[in-house]
């Protein structure tokens, strides 16, 4: 079984880095044959160039990127897991905070980042990871929520035949089942908060983080650099998402199960 | 003592509200220990309700459910009921053995009893190999297995089945009834189940109780005195004028 796993996520992870191979030496290529300025779209090799040139100053910017990012991400899973747990326990919470949170999905919270730098003090990366935790609140406490309370009837009236407790059938059957829900959430999480926090930075926060490396190198046509700040921003969702893929597989090796066939 | 004993119990859902239904008028039913008895209906009828009523899964709007001479709450806080429902309902976070073993871990069995148990009844369904699998892994008729296995795990003296096998096809369901019996045979419990299929209650009980719908009421208490429940008996005279009997006496019911 083990080995089967392996195989199965080592064949997971390498078709999508041929492809993105190919696509790279198809980018560089049509680059090299159709020769535009370098502004327009740089080369892979150069923006390849320009992040070991100027790794310092963006290895510095994705590390406090990244802990707006991962801090960001920690609070809205944190207060998204907490809020389901809440309103699926008590009526009174779901009547009041549902709707509340229907209404704050509602607010494009990114145009808030301005507003929030006012609150938070303009290069505090505190309005940034605020930024983060209010997009990633949402959708973890929608599905998580929904998990909790999309059980299978006959599951619930089993434990219920057996006299379990409340708790009993949250740990048993609940929480088990809402597993699959926050796992789809905690992937898009991972994804919405490096836009995020990207974003957000635009406006205010730390003048050294990749979001004002991007708008400045930009500013001053060094669009290599730019690059090279994007991509450091790619790597920090794509080892985020990645880990969230692994933690699944950790957490729920039914799930895996469940997906190879079965015996009729 | 009688195993289940209902005095006038009625059930209203919604009681006071635009949608009220009358699931149930004055329910009269004495069970005895070791009955097969399965309860037959139009849907609508009200058996589900009755069963859940028995299971203490919901109350009485009126009168008594006495399960053991106890009330059928103290019943199931007693933990003497299994029960197995349409859907096999079964954990897809534990394997097959850990499903079985659920019941056995809420009572507080000791892990090395808790595995004897699930081997023991893995044999009994025939499925000992699998206990390591995870369900989905599974046809939906072993499934089913699984289910029944889980239900009689803690040997309940009283089985509660609604519809357990519904959703499988006609070959495994008839080899399943066969599987029932063996076990019913074998463990002495008293099972009350649900179905709508005729031959399915005249093959499995000792009695059929036919159930009239709008509002859900008992129509006909049909004893079935036939012996040797081998696969010969769906082939036998006396099994297909049972069969017309329950069907005269359904047609009744709803005229």
């Amino acid at each position: 079984m083990n080995s089967a796993r392996i195989t199965n996520t080592a064949k997971s992870f390498s078709a999508p880095i041929v492809a993105g191979l190919v696509i790279f030496g198809v980018w560089q290529g049509a680059l090299g044959l159709l020769d535009p300025d370098g502004f327009v779209l740089p080369a892979p090799i150069e923006i390849v160039a320009a992040l070991v040139d100027n790794w310092d100053a963006v290895s510095q910017g994705a590390r406090i990127t990244g802990f707006v990012v991962v801090s960001g991400l920690g609070v809205g899973i944190v207060l998204g897991v907490l809020a389901a747990l809440l309103v699926t326990r008590f009526r009174a919470a779901n009547e009041t905070i549902t709707p509340l949170a229907v209404a704050i999905n509602a607010v494009p919270i990114i145009a808030l980042a301005p507003i929030f730098n006012n609150w938070f003090g303009l290069t505090s990366p505190r309005s940034n990871q605020a930024i983060v935790v209010a997009l990633v609140f949402f959708p973890i406490f929608i599905n998580t929520a929904r998990g909790l309370t999309q059980v299978d009837r006959s599951q619930i009236e089993l434990m219920e035949s057996y006299a379990a407790s409340r708790s009993r059938i949250a740990r048993e059957v609940r929480i088990p089942n809402a597993m699959p829900y926050f796992f789809t959430a905690l992937k898009l999480a991972t994804s919405l908060a490096v836009i995020a926090a990207i974003v957000a930075e635009y406006f205010g926060g730390r003048q050294d983080a990749l979001g004002p490396i991007i708008t400045q190198s930009a500013g001053l046509t060094r669009y290599d650099t730019a690059w090279a700040a994007v991509l450091a921003g790619t790597a920090i969702g794509a080892v985020l998402y990645f880990g969230a893929v692994l933690l699944e597989r950790l957490v729920m090796p039914w799930h895996l199960a469940s997906r190879n066939g079965s015996h009729e | 003592m009688n195993a289940i004993e209902i005095c006038g119990a009625t059930k209203v859902f919604n009681r006071g509200r635009s949608n009220e239904v009358n699931a149930l008028a004055e329910i009269n039913l004495t069970v005895e220990p070791g009955e097969f008895i399965t309860l037959i209906g139009p849907s609508g009828c009200g058996k589900s309700t009755l069963l859940r009523l028995i299971g203490s899964l919901i109350a009485p709007s009126s009168g008594q459910v006495q399960v053991h001479g106890k009330a059928a709450e103290q019943a199931r806080l007693d933990r003497d009921y299994g029960m197995a429902f349409q859907t096999a309902g079964l954990f897809d976070w534990r394997t097959v053995a850990k499903n079985i073993e659920l019941p056995l871990e809420l009572m507080g069995w000791s892990r090395t009893k808790r595995r004897a148990r699930s081997a023991e009844m893995l044999e009994l369904v025939k499925l000992a190999e699998f206990a390591k699998h995870h369900p989905r892994e599974l046809s939906g008729g072993m499934q089913q297995r699984v289910a029944i296995a889980r239900a009689l795990a803690f040997s309940p003296v009283l089985l509660l089945m609604d519809e357990p096998f519904g959703a499988l096809d006609e070959m495994t369901r008839e080899h399943m009834q066969v599987e029932l019996l063996r076990i019913w045979e074998q463990t002495d419990t008293t099972v009350v189940f649900v179905t709508h299929s005729i031959p399915e209650a005249v093959f499995l009980s000792t009695r059929v109780v036919v159930m009239s719908a709008r509002p859900g009421a008992i129509a006909a208490n049909i004893a079935v005195d036939l012996d040797d429940r081998g696969v010969a008996l769906r082939d036998d005279p006396a099994f297909f004028k049972k069969v017309t009997e329950v069907r005269t006496a359904l047609r009744e019911a709803e005229a």
